[in-house]
This record gives structure tokens, sequence and C-alpha cells, in this order.
């Protein structure tokens, strides 16, 4: 049984940061939100797991 | 005018050489008598090296400034003998707390580990530290500190620099061998060498103010983002000495710092943080902007710098003088060795190596923690915003939350300096990591630290364990002592009875479990306290080079 994970995988949490941060460098609103849906769909294949997914989708939207 | 303290005056005594008009040449003049330019002259004065400092002022840091001073700087000052005074004064804190809103999302603690001498943090006014090191470096009869003396120029010579200094005599020349510029951020210095100051200005500005009040706040670092008494920026809390508190708000770009200093404006700001109830006295006001830049290189020629005119950063994770004080720590033996003639001037660009090394790491630390009390654009904040709505909840977004990340010492990871392991270790104690604690008892039985034992010097460690010493080992470390280089030796040992003179009882194994030592296991420790080598058996060859090499030779 697959469950969302939580707590921290990240080994070094600012490096994730600062680079999800430059992703965005420079670009317009409407670009950014497009980068963010493309990274939420990619990330999303990756997991692959639909109970996974349905969980964070949940949690994100919870208390927005 | 404060309330709690009265800034000291120190006599302007003119220099005699600028009476008798002849120039002198002096092996070391530091210029600045900030926490770094006195650190540096303490640390030249107990090793023997006469020094004058310069300073254009004559009193300590005026208003509020640094507040936190981390572990290592605090050992920096223990190996010179003047953190006692400052342990306390101030007040010893590890925990730092982060809300979002009023909900506590997050909570660190700095030293989560027993057993070691010096505290995680302390919070202290700037101006008390300057007073406790200008009374030490003046009790060593050593260091001539010339107030109200200001470097006009610096000019270096192929093996000299010369100086022009004006006092409230006008002004005179002096000669040195080696100057140690620690004036400070806009060190004049640096623009009298020509040196570029490269990085980054954060387009926010920060209102600091310090009220004095008998608050039961516990003595932690609380940091909020959006509070509901300052909405939509953050807000830093701090207990220093004397009841004094420091507050930092942030404003934002637009605000008007002239405005914002005003009474009127700050006293409604704290009534809505502390309550109507509270009593309290405004002690200090000002509005800054931070920065995060350095020096591409620290040294040049004969001129090194030290402090913030070598790199400044913003203060969140309180990196300023806490990475100064290790440059002071960093330069000071190697110069020591270059005057003497026991090492190559090169030695000094491995300052610069290191130090400039540690400066990128601090600044690196820094500039993240602005970004995300700062975020530059509008994405940016939302993923912060996103973070922290995320972070009460979810461990991982805790990970995330950055209100600063509080100074922690570099290891010199690429250093030349650093034998690498032929042996395998485990743990922290790498080479050109700095030496941790662990409590030892020296052959009296008196109770103390391994810290106490390390430094000013090189240092050979040999842990027996159960066993007693190999005679071999002994003639060797006999021998190194003998040699040119400043060195000493301890047996590190679990036998308490028969332990001999420089042996270090292991007391609760905690020697053994840091520096993941069996019998037989050697480090050598630099006079910075930093790991050189280590071997996992005696080696008197492995030993000898390793010493060379952290010499630079
Ligand atoms: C708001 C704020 C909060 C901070 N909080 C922290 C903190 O919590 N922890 C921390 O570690 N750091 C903190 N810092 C940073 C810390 O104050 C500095 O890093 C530290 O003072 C640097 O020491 P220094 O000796 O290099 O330079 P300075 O303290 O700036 O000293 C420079 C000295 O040089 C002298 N001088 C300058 N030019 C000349 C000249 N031409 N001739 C002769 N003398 C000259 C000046 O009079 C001065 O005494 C903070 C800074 C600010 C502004």
């Amino acid at each position: 049984m697959s469950r969302l994970v939580i707590d921290n995988r990240l080994s070094r949490p600012d490096d994730f940061y600062e680079a999800l941060i430059d992703t965005h460098r420079d670009l317009t609103p409407e670009q950014s939100a497009m980068v963010n849906a493309r990274l939420v769909l990619l990330l999303a294949n990756h997991i692959g797991d639909m109970e996974v997914l349905a969980e964070a989708m949940r949690r994100a939207r919870e208390g927005v | 005018m404060l309330s709690t303290y009265s800034y000291p005056t120190f006599p302007y005594v003119p220099a005699p050489e600028q009476r008798t008009g002849t120039v002198r040449r002096h092996p070391v003049v530091v210029v600045g008598a900030g926490p770094v330019g006195l650190t540096a002259a303490l640390d030249l004065a107990q090793k023997g090296v006469p020094v004058v400092v310069l300073d254009e002022d004559d009193t300590v840091s005026i208003g509020s400034r640094a507040v936190c001073y981390a572990k290592r700087a605090l050992e920096v000052w223990d190996r010179l003998g003047v953190a006692r005074p400052m342990i306390d004064k101030g007040v010893v804190w590890k925990i730092g707390k982060v809300f979002h809103g009023d909900r506590e999302v997050y909570r660190f603690d700095l030293l989560p580990e027993p057993d070691h001498k010096i505290p995680a943090f302390i919070n202290l006014q700037q101006y008390y530290l300057e007073e406790y090191l200008i009374a030490a470096a003046t009790g060593t009869g050593a260091a001539d500190i010339r107030w109200k003396s200001r470097v006009l120029s610096v000019k270096p010579q192929d093996d000299h620099v010369v100086l022009q200094v004006e006092t409230p005599d006008g002004v005179y020349a002096m000669e040195a061998d080696w100057v140690i510029a620690c004036d400070g951020a806009r060190s004049s210095i640096r623009k009298m060498l020509g040196l570029e100051f490269i990085g980054e200005v954060f387009q926010d500005r920060f209102l600091i103010a310090d009220v004095v009040m008998k608050a039961d706040f516990p003595a932690e670092r609380w940091f909020w983002f959006d509070p509901p008494f300052h909405p939509r920026q953050s807000t830093l809390l701090h207990m220093q000495a004397d009841n004094v508190w420091r507050i930092d708000f942030q404003l934002g770009w637009n605000a008007d710092p002239e405005e914002e200093k005003k009474p009127e404006k700050v006293i409604p700001r704290l009534k809505a943080m502390l309550g109507e109830t509270t009593e309290f006295e405004l002690e200090w006001v000002s509005v800054y902007t931070f920065q995060c830049r350095r020096l591409e290189r620290f040294r040049h020629g004969r001129v090194l710098f030290a402090g913030d005119s070598a790199h400044q950063v913003s203060p969140f994770g309180a990196r300023g003088a806490n990475s100064g004080v290790p440059d002071a720590d960093n330069l000071v033996w190697k110069l020591k060795l270059v005057l003497d003639g026991l090492a190559p001037d090169s030695l000094l660009d491995t300052y610069s190596d290191e130090r400039v090394a540690a400066a990128k790491e601090n600044l690196l630390n820094s500039t993240r923690s602005t970004d995300f009390i700062t975020p530059k654009s509008a994405m940016s904040r939302t993923f912060r915003d996103a973070v922290l709505g995320l972070a009460a909840d979810h461990p991982f977004a805790r990970a995330l939350v950055n209100s600063g990340r509080l100074s922690t010492p570099t290891t010199y990871t690429d250093s030349p300096l650093n034998t690498p392991d032929t042996g395998s270790f485990a743990g922290a104690m790498v080479p050109g990591a700095p030496a941790t604690d662990a409590p030892v008892e020296d052959a009296a039985h008196d109770a103390g630290w391994l810290m106490d034992h390390l430094g000013g010097r090189f240092v050979a460690l040999y842990y027996a364990g159960p066993d007693p010493v190999p005679a071999a080992v002994a003639d060797s470390m006999t021998a190194l002592v003998a040699g040119p280089l400043p060195f000493a030796w301890h047996v590190v040992t679990d036998r308490r009875r028969d332990a001999g003179a420089n042996a270090l009882v292991d007391v609760n194994g905690r020697f053994a479990e840091r520096y993941d030592a069996t019998p037989g296991t050697v480090y050598l420790v630099r006079p910075d306290q930093h790991i050189a080598a280590r071997l996992r058996a005696f080696d008197v060859a492995a030993l000898t080079a390793a010493l060379n090499r952290a010499a630079g030779l």
C-alpha cells in the first residue's frame, strides 16, 4: 500500500529550493504558471501511483 | 546615549614616532579595532608579535549591531582566554522557533548533543564584546592600540607597506612588513588598492529596535513570517544582556527610513507586538538595507583583508563577525610562521583560499535566507508562502523554511594543507574540519575539555585507548617537539592510572566516538584547531610529512 511521504526526503533542501526558484528566473507570471503546470505533470508521471497523487492533490488544495 | 550602557572613551596618546618624526618599521599593523582586528591583534600579541592597531575612532561599536555569536567564534575567543566574560555577560541559547501567523511551524536546536565546553550561541551587544577584547589585547602589553588614528593611504612596496596616518596632531608615516586590513564593510583600504567588492544589494529595509523591558519570552530566537502584529512582513526577536531585546521588523523597499525611525512610528509597531500594557523603553533604532558581497581574493601581496572588509553578508544567520573571527584565527598562525622564517609566504595564499571558500559558503547561505525572507518575484513569494502553509502539517516543508541558517564553521575540504586520508574513518572529523570537543581529564585529574589542549601550535593526538603507549611513538613525538615547528602531543587514553604527564583521559568515551578513534589512531590538529591529518596507525614519516604540509612546506 503506497502512501504520500510527507517526511523530508531531500538531502539538501536549500539546494533544491534555490534550483526551484532559479527555474522561474526572468519568466513572466504566465510563463511561470506554465512551468509549474509542466513540472507537476512531469513529477506526476514519475510517481505514477494514482493513490499517492490523489493524496497529494487533496493536501495541495486543502486550506488554499 | 543608551540607558543601559555608557560608551567608554579610550585615550588618544600621540605616537612616539609622530612626535620625533622618525619613520618606524613594524612587523604587523592592523587597521580597524572592530571584533576582527581586535581578535587578530590579541592573537598576535599572545604569540609574542608586537602589533600596532590603528582605529579612527576612540570608542567601541556605536549603536546596535551584532548580537549573536556562534560556538566556533567563541571557541576562538576561548583559545585566547577572553570568552569567559562574554559567556557570563551574554545570554546563552540554542533553540530557534519559526512562526507563520501566530502558529509555530518549525523549531530547531543548534546543539542537540551534550559534552561541549562552549555553548551553541550567545547573544551579547557588540559594544560589550569589543570592550572585553580591548581589555584583553591591552593587557598583553604587546598590542599598541592607537585611537583617533585614521589611515589615509596604503602604499605597497616590494618588501613592506607604507601607511599615512592622520591623528589630532597631524599626519605621520609608518611602515609595516604586513598590514591586516580589518577596516570594515566600507573599507577604505580596499578602495586605496582599487579592489572590487562584488555581490548583491537586497531591495528591502529592516527596522532594528532595541528595547529595555522585563519580558517573559524565553532565551530563544523567535522569527515570525506574516505575524498578526506586522502583517505580510517578518519579525525577529532576540534577548540580549541587561534586559535589552533586539527586535527586527521587515519594512519592505518602499519604506522611508527617516520616517520609520521616528519614535511615533516605532512605538506603535512595538505595542502591536508586545501588547499595550507591556512597559518598555526604546534604547536604539536604526534602519538597514542588507548586502551580500566579497573580495575575489583576501591576500594582496603584503596586505591581508579580514572580516567585513573582505566579505559582507546579510545578518540572517549571524554570519558576519562569526566568519570574520575565524578569518583572524586562520591568518594569525600562518603569519607568525612566516614572520619566524619557518614557512614560506605562500602559506598566506592558503589563508585566502580557505577563507574565500568559507566566505562563499556564508554568502550562499545568507543569500538564500534573504531570498526566502525577501522573495524577488511573485512566483518566489508564492512558493515561499506555499512552504509556510504546508510546514505545520508536513515535516518536509519545515526543512525548506529558511529564516536564516545560523553560522556554522567551514570545513576546508579542498585545502592544500590537508593530508588526504589513507585509512578509512567515519564521522565529521575529516581533514580540514574544525576539531570537535570532548570532556577529558588531564594527568592531574582535573576535569576539562579537549579544546583546552588544542590550538596555538600543532598538536598530535595519539589515541591509545586501553593500551600503553609504545616507546617508539613517544620517541618520535619527542623528536617532533624538538623540531623547528611549534608542536606538542597528547596521549588520549582510557586509563585513569599511570596515564603519563601528557595524557588526556577520555572520561566517557566521547573522544573515541567523535573522532572514530581506535588504538593507534593519530590526529594532527593545526594551531587554529582544524584537523590537518589523521592516520589509522602511527607512522612517523607520514606524520612528519603531514606536519610539513600543514605548515605549507
Ligand atoms: C544590524 C546588524 C546585525 C548584525 N548581527 C550580527 C550577528 O548577530 N552576529 C554576527 O556575527 N555579526 C553580525 N553583524 C555583523 C557584524 O557587526 C560585523 O560583521 C562585524 O562588526 C565586522 O567586524 P570587523 O572588525 O570586520 O569590522 P567593523 O566592526 O566594521 O570594524 C571596523 C573598524 O575599522 C575602523 N576603521 C575604518 N576605516 C578606518 C581607517 N581608514 N583608519 C582607521 N580605522 C578605520 C572603524 O572605526 C571600525 O572600528 C551584524 C551587523 C549589523 C549591521
